[in-house]
């Protein structure tokens, strides 16, 4: 869908992420096979297949979310921003403030709605109201929802409906300043019209982020993403440009997947 | 008599065995609730709340003005005491201690703690600070009512905070947030009703103990609020009043009763409410 | 392939939003990487989780040191010998032991079934509407402090008892033989056998909560196929019900026992605060551990009394610890089984 702006601008494409011989265990469960992958900037790259097939565990590497779990680990080079983030050097909250991440879920924080825009600003820089505030209002903007909250940001971010929470967390998310947006099935538990606001703020979001979805909904993935990874019980399976994965996948797998011939 | 019948005779006759159980049951605690309120109200008076209880043989009628006074303070200074301990005690076993040896050791014993008998708290309190330091004195009394406190608040905490989803924690980590900041902005944050709730039912717990106060903070006839000296406080007033044979004690100790009752009742009216409106 | 990546354990979460067959709700959480905010807020939470064992610890060694001359000079008989007489500084502990532990099992005799029914009635008889006032005002009783059971025990229960429910026992149950001897005697109102009652009655709401959440822990679809044979609502409750949670009604009754052997105020104001025992009718006064401190310690002389009245307060806490540990562990294998709430 991009495909028109590409062909007149056709900026070079840079890699923002790169998995390279990428393989992650749940204990002795070997859920992601020697995934190699690169993930460019500012593009939208979605990660689809069935459940269980390790698209949402890939995700949560890139801001290693599995550091939470004991018995979770990763091995083989991650590459962000040319450093292999799974090094033991990282600083894995230095990290997180350059990956955000929206879940499947929205999960505003048990306080105001400007509150739980200026808490993750607050976690990594220091600034003062009048700067803080232009902050909220940016990323509110960014994420669509300015205009629907602005004369109520004291009020609990537990009060708006499920797609304003969602656009609320998507605001959370950015006003950080992210390379990386990570959406984990963002969508799954809303209804069609904010699915579809959402999917509209997403294209616009690429203009500034890198963005990776996961989502079940391979509809979605068509008409969000640029690229395309389809996986399958932990390998990955084909990867490309969205339109060509959907036109003419090289691969018998995907074809019966996004065919609706399995899945 | 056929299998099908005997089987529904037998079915019928434990349903109506049920019915009786809660019924019986229901009977006894209107009794008792009943005898409170009707006695209760009867000796309520203005001097309850203004005159100090009164000495053996006295003519006047008295109050339990001290005893009142002595209880808000033990209660109040227990629970500050015993609060934020309970609640960072919480907080490691929900946070840090689910599957650590040292999680499970205090949960396990935290949980018996709960019910041990309270007597034995007093004997400890008695053993450790009475007998050796203070003598009998009302900071005697805190510090056993204190330790009542903590179990009720580490279980309550903790149970709350697992209710806490994880993808909300999650979701404080993905802006790289440290795990102290995730406890203390985001989790106990969403958990505050179900910890103030925790708060109050331990409030409720401590406000009619009489045990272990007989051997820690003892009582006082007198109008006293120096912690360091034997403290008035309605529980064992209540028991001395009730055990004897003046007719205008023992409504003193009814009307006490009343208080309490009435005052627990509210507490945990008021925990409940609180908590039901926070789901 | 059994196992796909989404069942496993702290999996990117599914639908429910973490609640995972495999996972607990709760992580464990791993420290990530060392932080000084991090050393030092696991720290402190750490110290005061100590507390709990500080405080374990501390009752075991104070009561054990406060006692040490009581339990110097009578060693173990202390715990069989009778007598109990502070003048002539001799101390035996059998009459209170032994009044806790009848008194206990009166209450248990009557609290248990009672409680049964009362939670069979409250998770499967009771029309909606009333379920949850009913289930509320049994929690809110278990609520009311003990004193107030003790209370009207001594000016409103025994009087009455020992009017109209002792005579009629006595001359129906006391001429049976054996257990006649267990309801002999002038009906005096306080006693043993009136102490156990007032427990009983004290301890019904812990009992029934407890049962009640735990047979509430009964899965819906389980009980629905039982029904679905054609099963009466006792056959669903006898045969599956009570199997399915048969440790934890179990650990609730426990629960409802250590409560009765540490009870003070329910049992001081009616037992009779006497340590003689003239025969083994239940309505005879009597002592318990419980309400010889709560009558003698206060003005216990120190030195042995007072040693030998902690020595009772060390032996009621090992009781009762073995009785509530025992309840909470069985509570535990039914939470670990079914994955039930606490």
């Amino acid at each position: 869908m991009n495909a028109v702006a590409e062909e007149i601008a056709a900026p070079p494409l840079v890699t923002e992420v790169a998995f390279r011989n990428f393989n992650f265990y749940y204990g002795k469960f070997h859920a992601l096979k020697n995934i190699n992958l690169e993930i460019f900037r500012r593009q939208v790259t979605a990660f689809i297949g069935p459940s269980g097939c390790g698209k949402s565990t890939l995700l949560r590497t890139i801001n290693r979310m599995y550091d939470l779990y004991p018995e979770q680990r990763a091995e083989g080079e991650l590459i962000l921003g040319g450093k292999d983030i799974l090094s033991r050097g990282t600083d894995i909250y230095d990290l997180r403030a350059k990956v955000g991440m929206v879940f499947q879920k929205p999960t505003p924080f048990p306080m105001s709605i400007y509150d739980n825009i200026a808490f993750g600003v607050r976690l990594h820089e220091k600034m003062g109201r009048g700067e803080m505030d232009e902050r909220v209002e940016w990323a509110l903007k960014k994420a669509a929802l300015w205009g629907e909250v602005k004369d109520k940001l004291g009020q609990s971010g537990m009060s708006l409906s499920g797609g304003q929470q969602q656009r609320l967390c998507i605001a959370r998310g950015i006003a950080v300043k992210p390379q990386v947006l990570l959406l984990d099935e963002p969508t799954s538990a809303l209804d069609p019209i904010s699915t579809l606001k959402i999917e509209e703020l997403i294209t616009d979001l690429a203009d500034d982020f890198t963005i990776v979805i996961v989502t079940h909904n391979m509809q979605q993935a068509a008409r969000v993403s640029d690229y395309t990874a389809y996986m399958y019980l932990g390998d990955l399976v084909e990867f490309g440009e969205t339109d060509r994965i959907f036109l003419k996948p090289t691969r018998k797998e995907t074809e019966d997947y996004i065919t609706g011939r399995f899945g | 008599m056929n299998l099908h019948q005997s089987r529904y005779l037998t079915n019928r006759v434990a349903l109506a065995l049920s019915l009786s159980a809660m019924a019986f049951g229901i009977f006894w605690l209107m009794w008792i609730l009943w005898t409170v309120l009707d006695l209760g109200i009867a000796g309520l008076s203005l001097d309850l709340f203004t005159k100090m209880t009164p000495p053996p043989g006295a003519k006047e009628a008295g109050g339990l003005a001290n005893a009142i006074a002595g209880s808000a303070i033990m209660v109040g200074l227990a629970t500050a005491i015993g609060t934020p301990i309970g609640i960072l005690s919480g907080v490691y076993l929900a946070e840090y201690g689910q599957s650590t040896w040292l999680g499970n050791v205090t949960r396990f014993i935290n949980d018996v703690l709960l019910s041990a008998p309270s007597i034995v708290i007093g004997l400890f309190i008695y053993a450790v600070y009475v007998a050796q330091v203070g003598g009998f004195s009302g900071w005697a009394g805190v510090i056993a009512l204190a330790l009542i406190v903590i179990p009720v608040v580490v279980r309550t905490t903790e149970n709350m905070l697992i209710l806490v989803p994880n993808s909300l924690r999650e979701a404080v980590y993905a802006l790289g947030a440290r795990k102290w900041e995730v406890i203390l902005k985001v989790t106990i944050r969403a958990s505050k009703a179900g910890i103030i709730t925790g708060i109050l039912l331990a409030v409720a717990r401590i406000a009619g103990e009489t045990a272990p106060l007989l051997f820690t903070s003892l009582s006082n006839q007198f109008w006293s609020l120096n912690l360091n000296e034997p403290m008035a406080n309605l529980p064992v007033t209540i028991f001395k009043f009730a055990m004897s044979p003046f007719t205008d004690w023992q409504q003193l100790a009814w009307a006490g009763v009343f208080l309490i009752t009435l005052g627990v009742l509210a507490i945990n009216v008021a925990a409940r409410v609180l908590f039901q409106e926070k789901r | 392939m059994s196992m796909t990546a989404d069942s496993m354990p702290g999996m990117a979460m599914g639908e429910e939003g973490g609640k995972m067959a495999v996972m607990p709700p709760n992580k464990p959480v791993k420290a990530v990487s060392s932080s000084l905010g991090d050393t030092i807020f696991f720290n402190i939470t750490r110290a005061f989780a100590l507390i709990a064992l500080l405080m374990l610890a501390g009752i075991i060694v104070s009561l054990v040191y406060a006692a040490w001359p009581s339990i110097q000079k009578y060693g173990l008989p202390f715990v069989w010998t009778s007598d109990w007489n502070p003048p002539a500084e001799k101390f035996g502990a059998l009459i209170p032991i032994y009044g806790t532990i009848v008194t206990s099992i009166i209450a248990l005799v009557i609290a248990v079934p009672v409680s049964f029914g009362i939670a069979l009635f409250l998770t499967e008889l009771s029309p909606a509407w009333l379920r949850r006032p009913l289930g509320t005002a049994i929690e809110l009783l278990a609520g009311i402090p003990s004193i107030v059971y003790g209370m009207w025990g001594l000016l409103v229960f025994a009087p009455i008892f020992s009017k109209y429910i002792q005579p009629p026992l006595g001359a129906t149950l006391g001429n049976l033989p054996l257990v006649g001897k267990l309801f002999a005697g002038p009906p005096i109102g306080i006693g043993l056998l009136c102490a156990g009652i007032i427990l009983a009655i004290m301890i019904i709401p812990f009992i029934a909560s407890v049962m009640r959440d735990v047979f509430e822990v009964t899965p819906a679809m389980l009980k629905e196929s039982a029904y679905g044979v054609g099963a009466t609502t006792w056959e669903v409750v006898w045969n599956v019900v009570l199997p399915y949670t048969k440790v934890g009604a179990l650990g609730g009754v426990m629960l409802g026992l250590g409560r009765a052997l540490g009870e003070t105020m329910a049992v001081t104001f009616v037992i009779g605060n006497t340590n003689f025992l003239n025969s083994a009718s239940l309505f005879e006064p009597g002592n318990s551990i419980t309400s010889a401190l709560a009558n003698e310690f206060g003005e216990a002389s120190p030195g042995l009394h007072t040693a030998a009245l902690i020595e009772l307060g060390l032996i009621l806490f090992v009781i009762t610890f073995v009785v509530l540990a025992f309840s909470k562990l069985l509570l535990m294998r039914l939470a670990k089984g079914e994955g039930s709430k606490s």
